[in-house]
C-alpha cells in the first residue's frame, strides 16, 4: 500500500497532527494569536535579525578600524562627541555602533550554528535511546544523566582549556549545549509513539525504521522541539557573550556584544557607553527570545491553555 | 525509604563516575596535556621529564588508573603553575565560595520567597504582575551584566561599595546581589506558582474555617506545604545556576574562589588544577542534589510512604 493510500485511510498520522513547518503562513498565524508584549518582542527581535543581516551594508564604519585621533569619544549628545560616531569610540577608536552590528552579527551566526548542532545531536540520539531500547538507551540517558548533573559552564571550560579559543571551537562548545534536552523529549515522545496503532500499521506495511522515524514520528514532534529550540537559542546567546565577556570566547580584536563588555569594563570609570552599548543590544536581544520562547512554550503545552 | 535512600545513593555515585571518567578522557583528546604550556623549543628529554615530573607518563589507562587511585591517596597531580598539589590548590579556594553562595542563597530565600508569596496572594492586582513581569525580565539578564552595572552605579558613580577580593563584609554585598540576580528571578517565580498551588487546597479553607489568623494560613499551612515542592527546586535550580554563576562573578570582583580559579585555570591552561576543579565543582553540586532529593523524600509523606 502506498502512503498517499495510508494517509486517505487516516492511518499514517492521527487527527491533529499537523506538520507545522515554520513559514510565513506560522508566522501570520502566530502574529494573530500574540497579545501586545509578544508582538513588541516580535517585531524587536526581527529588527535585530535584520540589523545583524544588513550589518556589512548599515555599519558607518570598520569594525576594526583604529583612528587612535579619536579614541573615547562619548556618544553623540555629549562633550567632546563626533557626529560621525553615533554611538562613540572605545579605546583604540574603534566606532561601537559598527561593532556592535557586527557583534551582534556573530553572535547570532554562532547562537544559529549551536542550537542546530545540538539539536542535531540530541535528536540522533533520542531517535537511537528511544527506537533501539535496551542497553543504548541506558547508555544514552546515563550520559543525558551525566551532562544534567554537570552545570554547563564547567563543561565549555574544559574544551576551551583543551582545544584553545576560536571560532571553530566556540561553535563546537555552543553545539554542545542543551543536546540533553533534546534528547529527553524525542526519546520520550519517541518511546509514547511507538506503542500508537498508527506506527504500527506502518510497520506492519512494511516501512523500514529510517522511513517510520522520519515519515511517522519526525512530524509528530517538531513542536516540542521548535519550543525547545528557542529556548536553547537564548541559552547559547547568555553562554556565548558571558565566554566572550571572561576572554575565553571570540578573541580580539573580533567584536562580539559579551567581549565588548568584558574589555570595555576597564574604562567603565571614564567611558562607560564602551559598556553600556553591547550591554543593552544583550539584554534587547535576550529579552525578546526570553518572550518569545515562554510564549511557545506555554501554546504547546496543553495542559497551561485552560488557565 | 532506606531502600529509595540507597538508590539515591547508589544513582549518584554511578553519576560521578561517569563524570570523572568524561572529564578525564575529554581531557586526553588532544594528546598529552603537558603539551599545552610547553614551549616550541623543548629537547625530546626534558619533555620526557617534565611528564614524569607531573606524574603524566604511560600509557592513557594506567594514567586513568592512578587518576581513579587519587580518590584514595589523594594524589591528583601537580599544578603546572604553582607546582604544588591541585588539591591543595583548590581546597584553599573552597571557603570563599562557600561564603558567597550560602550568603547568595539566603539573600535569595530572604527576597524571593516574601516576593512569591506576595504575588500569589496578589496576582490579580498590578502588584503581583509587577513582582512576575520583572521576575520575568530578570531571567534574561546574564549576570555579568547586572554585575557590570552595579559595578558602575555604585562604585564608580556613587562611591560606596567596594568591588575587588572579599576582605570587609560590605564586599560581600555587590557580588552576592549580583550572582542572586539570577536565582531570585527563577525562585520568585517558582514560588508564586507553588503557592498558587496550595492556596486553592482544602486544608488552607479549613485552617480559615478554624479561625486561624490569615498570617498563620498562609505561612504555617501555605509556606509549609509549599516549601516540599520549592525545596526540589532550590536543589536542581540553586545549586547549578550558583555554580555556573560563581564562575562569572569571582572573575568580576576579584573574589579567591574556585570560580576564579577555574577560569584562570582554562586561559593559562593549567589542565591539572581545571581538571579537579571541575570534579570538585561537580562532586559537590551533585552531592548537594542528592542530599536534597534524601531530604525531599523525608519531608513529602507521599513518596516517604509509596517508595518504602
Amino acid at each position: 500500500m502506498t502512503d498517499h493510500a495510508l494517509s486517505q485511510a487516516g492511518v499514517i498520522r492521527p487527527a491533529g497532527s499537523r506538520r507545522s513547518i515554520p513559514g510565513l503562513a506560522a508566522l501570520l498565524n502566530l502574529w494573530r494569536e500574540a497579545n501586545a508584549v509578544q508582538r513588541t518582542a516580535m517585531v524587536l527581535a526581527l529588527i535585530l535579525l535584520l540589523l545583524a543581516l544588513a550589518a556589512p551594508l548599515i555599519a558607518p564604519f570598520d569594525p576594526n578600524a583604529q583612528s587612535l585621533l579619536s579614541r573615547l569619544r562619548p556618544p553623540v549628545g555629549f562633550e567632546r562627541a563626533k557626529l560621525a560616531y553615533l554611538l562613540g569610540t572605545d579605546e583604540l577608536g574603534r566606532d561601537i555602533l559598527s561593532r556592535c552590528l557586527y557583534g551582534l552579527r556573530l553572535t547570532f551566526t554562532l547562537a544559529l550554528c549551536g542550537a542546530v548542532i545540538g539539536l542535531a545531536i540530541g535528536f540522533v540520539l533520542g531517535m537511537f535511546s528511544g527506537l533501539a531500547g535496551g542497553m543504548t538507551d541506558d547508555l544514552i540517558m546515563g550520559l543525558v544523566d551525566a551532562q544534567i548533573a554537570i552545570p554547563f559552564t564547567l563543561v565549555a571550560l574544559l574544551i576551551l582549556a583543551v582545544f584553545g579559543s576560536g571560532l571553530d571551537v566556540m561553535i563546537l562548545v555552543l553545539g554542545l549545549y542543551g543536546w540533553e534536552q533534546y534528547t529527553r523529549i524525542v526519546r520520550g515522545e519517541v518511546r509514547k509513539l511507538k506503542e500508537m496503532p498508527f506506527i504500527e500499521a506502518a510497520r506492519a506495511a512494511g516501512a523500514t525504521p529510517w522511513r517510520i522515524a522520519r515519515r511517522h514520528i519526525l512530524p509528530n514532534i517538531v513542536s516540542p522541539l521548535v519550543v525547545q529550540f528557542t529556548l536553547s537559542f537564548s541559552n547559547i546567546v547568555l553562554l556565548e557573550s558571558t565566554l566572550s565577556f571572561l576572554g575565553l570566547g571570540v578573541q580580539p580584536p573580533t567584536a562580539t556584544l559579551g567581549s565588548m563588555v568584558g574589555i570595555g569594563r576597564d574604562y567603565l570609570p571614564t567611558a562607560p557607553w564602551i559598556v553600556l552599548a553591547p550591554a543593552a543590544v544583550i539584554l534587547l536581544l535576550t529579552f525578546a527570545v526570553q518572550i518569545l520562547g515562554d510564549w511557545l512554550r506555554d501554546r504547546a503545552d496543553v495542559r497551561l491553555r485552560s488557565r | 525509604m532506606l531502600a529509595y535512600t540507597l538508590r539515591t545513593l547508589a544513582k549518584m555515585v554511578i553519576t560521578l563516575f561517569a563524570i570523572v571518567t568524561l572529564v578525564f578522557f575529554a581531557t586526553r583528546l588532544s594528546g598529552n596535556p603537558i603539551d599545552f604550556v610547553l614551549g616550541e623549543g623543548i629537547t625530546k628529554e626534558d619533555r620526557e621529564l617534565l611528564i614524569a615530573y607531573y606524574g603524566l607518563d604511560g600509557s592513557v589507562w594506567t594514567q586513568y588508573l592512578r587518576y581513579l587511585a587519587a580518590f584514595v591517596d589523594g594524589q591528583f597531580g601537580l599544578s603546572f603553575l604553582e607546582r604544588r598539589p591541585v588539591a591543595d590548590v583548590v581546597a584553599e579556594r573552597l571557603w570563599p565560595t562557600a561564603q558567597l553562595i550560602l550568603s547568595a542563597t539566603a539573600f535569595t530565600l530572604l527576597v524571593s520567597i516574601p516576593l512569591g508569596i506576595l504575588a500569589a496572594l496578589k496576582r490579580k492586582s498590578w502588584v503581583g504582575s509587577a513582582v512576575m513581569t520583572v521576575a520575568f525580565l530578570g531571567l534574561a539578564v546574564p549576570n555579568f551584566v547586572l554585575a557590570t552595572l552595579l559595578v558602575l552605579v555604585f562604585a564608580y558613580l556613587l562611591n560606596w561599595l567596594p568591588i575587588v577580593g572579599n576582605g570587609t563584609p560590605a564586599h560581600f554585598i555587590l557580588p552576592t546581589i549580583a550572582l542572586s540576580g539570577l536565582l531570585i528571578a527563577a525562585l520568585t517565580r517558582f514560588t508564586r506558582n507553588a503557592m498558587l498551588d496550595v492556596l486553592s487546597q482544602d486544608y488552607m479553607r479549613t485552617a480559615r474555617a478554624k479561625g486561624l489568623k490569615e498570617r498563620r494560613v498562609i505561612l504555617k499551612h501555605g509556606l509549609g506545604n509549599a516549601s516540599i515542592t520549592l525545596l526540589s527546586v532550590i536543589g536542581l535550580q540553586v545549586a547549578g545556576l550558583a555554580a555556573a554563576g560563581s564562575v562569572v562573578i569571582e572573575s568580576i570582583f576579584a573574589w579567591p574562589g574556585i570560580g576564579q580559579l577555574l577560569v584562570r585555570s582554562a586561559i593559562l591552561r593549567d589542565y591539572p588544577v581545571l581538571q579537579f576543579g571541575v570534579l570538585t565543582v561537580a562532586i559537590a553540586v551533585i552531592v548537594i542534589n542528592a542530599v536534597i532529593d534524601i531530604a525531599y523524600a523525608y519531608a513529602d509523606p507521599r513518596i516517604r510512604l509509596a517508595k518504602g
